[in-house]
């Protein structure tokens, strides 16, 4: 299977669902000029559509396009300028189908980046899944491998309903096995990264990665973590997180996000429900405080899950014993100033 | 800006029938919004009538075709009437039935007939602006020639999408109809106050489009300027804002009878814009012209009175949407 990286998988997806279906087209700021300079030829300036600034503007009109029997692909580059169209993805997105009574369907997708730990600072740093978590009508992938998303866009692009694509900036350049054909990875099916039996970790994004590094630290110490992607927030894979946290006992949410309403209290609270009495010790999220994204990197290295600070909730988690329940839960591995 | 001039009146090539169908639904829009606002202490939620304005709506939709597109706002009922939809489902929504257009899940401010080309109308002021551009940019890639017809208020010419909108058709050359239904008012503050134009068509030139301005009372001036627009979509060159200036006589919404709207109009005002009211403008003219007899028009007022009671009998007597279907029409 050839090796290519996540941005090109992602774009393999879109490419081969504008060759095989015409109402496929893209539409963002500078697309012929950078991503899709390679396909703009083959497919055109009409559907490699180049926008100007009007985020409100070219997102409403993508909506607008899929009433109408279209299939819209938005590139909106980060994920924040997704705010400058808050009212067209929340308002008119999300919100057509249901309110018409059904009479309409929303088919497009929005990728943005989510570009943390970089160095932008408050403006181009947010992990915003949760606050569009919270938009029912809305479907949200968070894919982390070029495997899956090539197989998730391609899911995202038939499926009917309105779908954002985040994804992880620090993915972007990663490789790995994608095949040539088109395929699908479908929505709501979490993907198990490794099995383990004492401890269940749920992580999200670019978190996954450095969970799967814990687990390997934390093997040595004799502590098998289980390492779950749900991949898609919305639908969220439930049966599979509370299958495992009802084998392991013990569940580790660890999500870049800020922690406030987040998709890890989300996760928390589902398996505080249907879990509980399977549960040997608190769950534990893993998020990063609530404050904006600082510009120093000596404040914003310490925002974000690190591997050592989820081996350290892993470990807590495991040693924590209902006699001396203090003793053994975690807090964030965070500075006080920042707690 | 652009006059429409005297040798380019499409109206001149409307036959009988369609006058007759042209009267036929501004009186669908006066006789069920009235009948709607009777109703108003039985009925929960939002009622905006656009009493006053059923010529701007009525001229501007007779000149799209039925497969053309539409998009409205919150005053929202003459838009679907205007653009052909029936009353009972209309005003079964109004009354939350499953019989509604929406099966009850929008209601008054988010009525919706994609069957007639209807896109929505919205609780949003300005947010269906680029939706319609975007309908424009689906005719244009799918190779067809339907056009779409935004209607917005003066209000909503000053927020963003309206902005965006107007560039984002001129520049890709959409073909998109802005029909923006100046009534003076936004709620309660005047145009004069938050405008920095008298003219909202003005603004067109800042987007290198023509702008016009229509008489709003009179409906054959708007249908002139909307199929001259329609026309200039259909050939491939682009938008046109098109302004009608009207008034609503009603309140802002119908707020029921315990509320007291400030005074922010004189009842000089309101009278001197009754005088011109579009309804009776027309039956003159077509009277005049020998089109219809005084008898006929109240023929045909009596039908659609009669229409609206079908509506209002058909709304009561419907069921109500089942509480487990809750979550139905979220996803596909
Ligand atoms: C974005 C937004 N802001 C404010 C409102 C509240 N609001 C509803 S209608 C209205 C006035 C709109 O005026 P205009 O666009 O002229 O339409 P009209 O009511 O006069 O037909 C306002 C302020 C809203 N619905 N949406
Ligand atoms: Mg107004």
């Amino acid at each position: 299977m050839p090796q290519i990286t996540y941005l090109e998988a992602a774009k393999s997806a879109i490419v081969a669902a504008m060759r095989r279906d015409p109402h496929v087209f893209v539409m963002g700021e500078d697309v012929q000029g950078f991503y899709y300079s390679d396909v703009l030829q083959e497919f055109g300036p009409e559907r490699i559509r180049d926008t100007p600034i009007s985020e409100a503007g070219f997102i409403g009109a993508g909506i607008g396009a899929a009433l109408t029997g279209m299939r819209p692909v938005i590139e909106a580059a980060f994920s924040t300028f997704l705010y400058s169209a808050m009212d067209q993805i929340v308002n008119q997105a999300a919100k057509s189908r249901y309110m018409f009574g059904g009479q309409a369907s929303v088919p497009i997708v929005v990728r943005s980046s989510v570009a943390y730990g970089a160095g932008l600072a408050a403006h181009h740093s947010d992990r915003p899944w949760g606050i569009f978590a919270q938009i029912p009508g809305l479907k949200i992938i968070v894919p982390t491998t070029p495997y899956d998303i090539k197989g998730l866009l391609k899911t995202a692009i038939d499926d009917n309903n309105p779908v954002l694509c985040f994804e992880d900036a620090a993915l972007g350049e990663v490789s790995g096995e994608v095949p040539d054909h088109e395929y699908q990875v479908p929505f709501g099916a979490a993907d198990t990264k490794r099995v383990g039996s004492d401890v269940t970790v749920v992580a999200i994004a670019g978190c996954v990665d450095r969970s799967l590094q814990a687990a390997r630290v934390l093997e040595h110490e004799s502590i098998s973590v289980e390492v779950i992607d749900p991949r898609t927030l919305v639908p969220l894979d439930r049966g599979a997180i509370v299958q495992s946290v009802r084998k392991t006992g013990r569940l580790v949410v660890v999500d870049p996000a800020p922690g406030m309403c987040s998709v890890a209290s989300e996760i928390a609270a589902l398996v505080s429900e249907e879990a509980f009495a399977y549960l040997r010790a608190p769950v534990q999220r893993l998020t990063a405080p609530d404050v904006p994204v600082p510009f120093s990197p000596q404040l914003e290295g310490v925002m974000y899950p690190t591997a050592e600070g989820i081996a350290a909730a892993v470990r807590a988690t495991c040693n924590y014993s209902r006699r001396n329940p203090t003793a053994a839960c975690a807090p964030a591995p965070l500075p006080a100033a920042l707690r | 800006m652009t006059r429409i001039t005297d040798s380019k009146r499409a109206s001149r090539d409307l036959n009988v029938d369609q006058h007759r169908e042209m009267l036929r639904r501004m009186l669908r829009i006066r006789l069920f919004e009235e009948r709607a606002a009777s109703l108003r202490s039985r009925l929960v939620g939002a009622m905006h009538n656009s009493v006053g304005q059923e010529a701007e709506i009525v001229g501007a939709c007779m000149a799209v075709r039925d497969d053309d597109y539409m998009t409205g706002n919150h005053r929202s009922h003459g838009h679907p009437i205007g653009k052909g939809v029936a009353l009972a489902p209309l005003m079964a929504e109004l009354f939350g039935k499953q019989t509604g257009l929406c099966h009850g899940r929008g209601g008054s401010m988010h009525l919706a007939a994609f069957s007639a080309g209807s896109l929505g109308e919205s609780g949003i002021v300005g947010s269906l602006m680029p939706v319609a551009v975007g309908a424009g940019l689906s005719s244009r890639l799918r190779g067809t020639d339907q056009v779409c017809l935004c209607f917005f208020g003066d209000g909503a010419a000053n927020c963003g999408p309206f902005h965006e909108s107007l560039n984002l058709a001129a520049i890709w050359g959409l073909p998109v109809i802005f029909l923006c239904e100046n009534n003076g008012y936004a709620l309660f503050t005047p145009q004069t106050r938050t405008t920095s134009v008298i003219d909202i068509a003005k603004r067109a030139c800042a987007y290198n489009i023509p702008g016009v301005v229509a008489d709003g009372q009179d409906v054959l001036a708007v249908y002139d300027c909307v199929a001259a627009a329609v026309a200039r979509a259909r050939s491939g060159e682009g938008p046109t804002l098109i302004e009608a200036k009207t008034y609503r006589y009603c309140e802002h919404q119908e707020f029921g009878e315990e509320f007291q709207a400030p005074r922010y109009r004189s009842e000089a005002e309101v009278a001197a814009w009754r005088k011109r009211d579009p309804i009776e403008l027309f039956v003159n003219d077509l009277i005049g012209r020998a089109l219809l007899s005084r008898a006929e028009v109240e023929q045909m007022r009596a039908a659609v009175e009669a229409e609206v009671e079908g509506a209002v009998v058909f709304a009561d007597s419907s069921a109500v949407p089942e509480p487990d279907a809750l979550m139905e029409y979220l996803y596909c």
